[in-house]
């Protein structure tokens, strides 16, 4: 159903723009915009190929939400997704970093299906807490999402030679803590990442955030400190991140972390309001705190490359 | 009807008095994150019904004592407390947000006349 492919957007290969170059006999400018060459003037806003890949991050979609900060989540997952559809270089995937649904109903996960495989790529999940609410907790999720996957949906991928790491930070939480990997999973982690070599790129991603963003409100996981010693040898670590509906990015020695806006309603930042609940902001400011983000790896590069695109502005 | 007059009238007196049998109902709701009251102190017998009036659901969860199913927003959870001690508990998917239920027995260590009058006179009233 869905399809990878490996040439840019308007399926035009590196060779042929240096032929076109080469032709033209123009000088082409060509910047780096964040790791991503792009070149310009000669064909308009073409793209040049990278030889590294992209992928999207979409998070914290909410199907099934209807109160006044979004009324129709479904429609702005749509704009999201049609946003996805338009991008000039097709990322090779999607991450879905969590909290697809709003209360885990067997329509909701319906709903959000329909909607996001219309993006025609592979997409990649990893569970909020708001998607394991069911009466058998979690049992939909894993179902649909988590099937080949370990303990409550963790699990990982090679691809374009970087490593990814999907983890499940919203299960078995206890009063008073944060977000909670747990010893079962820290240990298949350790076990997974035993013999890569420090030079391969890893991207990590669960929902809640992997440090602490803000303690009051429960942003952060308890013992996301033992993950990232896990991964400290690697040379280029990228965490991603969703739950708190805003971006928020920080770069501490080889990590970038990263968290994503949402598709469905924005929350405040931290300590701006008496809790961390759905923002309502006017009609006309939604869609440009709502959005997408666009993950690109090139070869070479230490840092991957994120541009955050709200679905407006 | 006469009796049922006198009845009704004793009935409201045992009702005034400490120890009264009369289960009570009590309410905590959930909002902006937190519970409130967030200690709440009841008695045996008595029930304590949770509402969520956030626009975001939660969970209510004492661990091995009793946990809600997700509740939207005007959900309600109901709990009868039936042993006495210290209940705490926190929101499932928010464990940041914490709570206590103190269960205490019936008023008074030991049982005073007046006490065993009004129960008298209360199953009269039925």
């Amino acid at each position: 159903m869905s399809s990878h492919e490996d040439r840019g957007a308007d399926g035009v290969s590196r060779r042929k723009v240096l032929e076109c170059m080469t032709w033209a006999g123009s000088g082409v400018l060509w910047t780096v915009a964040g790791g991503v060459p792009t070149s310009l003037g000669i064909m308009g806003e073409a793209v040049a190929q990278t030889s590294g890949m992209t992928f999207l991050q979409i998070s914290d979609s909410h199907v099934g939400f209807d109160k006044p900060a979004n009324p129709n989540v479904n429609s702005t997952l749509e704009e999201a997704i049609a946003k996805v559809k338009a991008l000039k270089t097709k990322p090779a995937f999607m991450l879905h970093t969590g909290d697809i649904t709003h209360l885990s109903k067997v329509k909701e996960f319906d709903d959000a299906q329909k909607i996001i495989t219309q993006a025609g790529l592979v997409t990649h999940y990893v569970p909020g807490e708001h998607d394991i609410i069911d009466d058998e907790p979690g049992r939909e999720y894993k179902q649909r999402y988590g099937k080949d996957a370990k303990g409550a949906g963790w699990y990982s991928f090679d691809q374009n030679g970087v490593h990814f790491v999907g983890l499940v930070n919203v299960v078995n939480l206890k009063a008073g803590g944060l977000g909670n990997l747990g010893d079962e999973q820290l240990a298949w982690l350790a076990d997974d990442l035993k013999g890569k070599s420090a030079s391969t790129p890893i991207v990590v991603f669960a929902h809640i955030p992997l440090w602490v963003v803000y303690q009051q409100w429960g942003w952060g996981t308890d013992d996301g400190g033992k993950a990232l010693d896990l991964l400290k040898r690697f040379g280029s670590v990228t965490v991603l991140n969703g739950h708190i509906h805003q971006v928020m990015q920080k770069v501490e020695g080889n990590v970038t972390f990263h968290t994503a806006r949402s598709t469905a309603f924005p929350q405040p930042a931290p300590g701006t309001a008496p809790s961390p609940g759905p923002m309502k902001v006017p009609d006309d400011k939604l869609r440009t705190v709502l959005g997408i983000a666009d993950v690109t790896f090139k070869q070479g590069e230490q840092r991957l490359a994120i541009i955050d695109q709200p679905l407006q502005g | 009807m006469r009796g049922g007059f006198a009845a009704a009238l004793l009935l409201a007196l045992a009702s005034a008095l400490p120890g009264a049998a009369q289960a009570a109902n009590l309410e905590v709701k959930i909002g902006n994150f937190t519970f409130g009251p967030q200690k709440l102190t009841v008695k045996v017998g008595d029930t304590v019904t949770w509402i969520n009036e956030d626009d975001i659901p939660h969970t209510v969860v004492s661990v091995g004592k009793f946990r809600s199913k997700a509740l939207d927003t005007d959900d309600k959870y109901t709990f009868t407390f039936t042993a006495a001690g210290t209940y705490e508990y926190f929101c499932g998917l928010h464990p940041h947000m914490q709570g206590s239920i103190v269960v205490e027995t019936a008023t008074g260590d030991a049982a005073t006349p007046e006490r065993t009058d009004v129960t008298v006179v209360s199953r009269a009233g039925r």
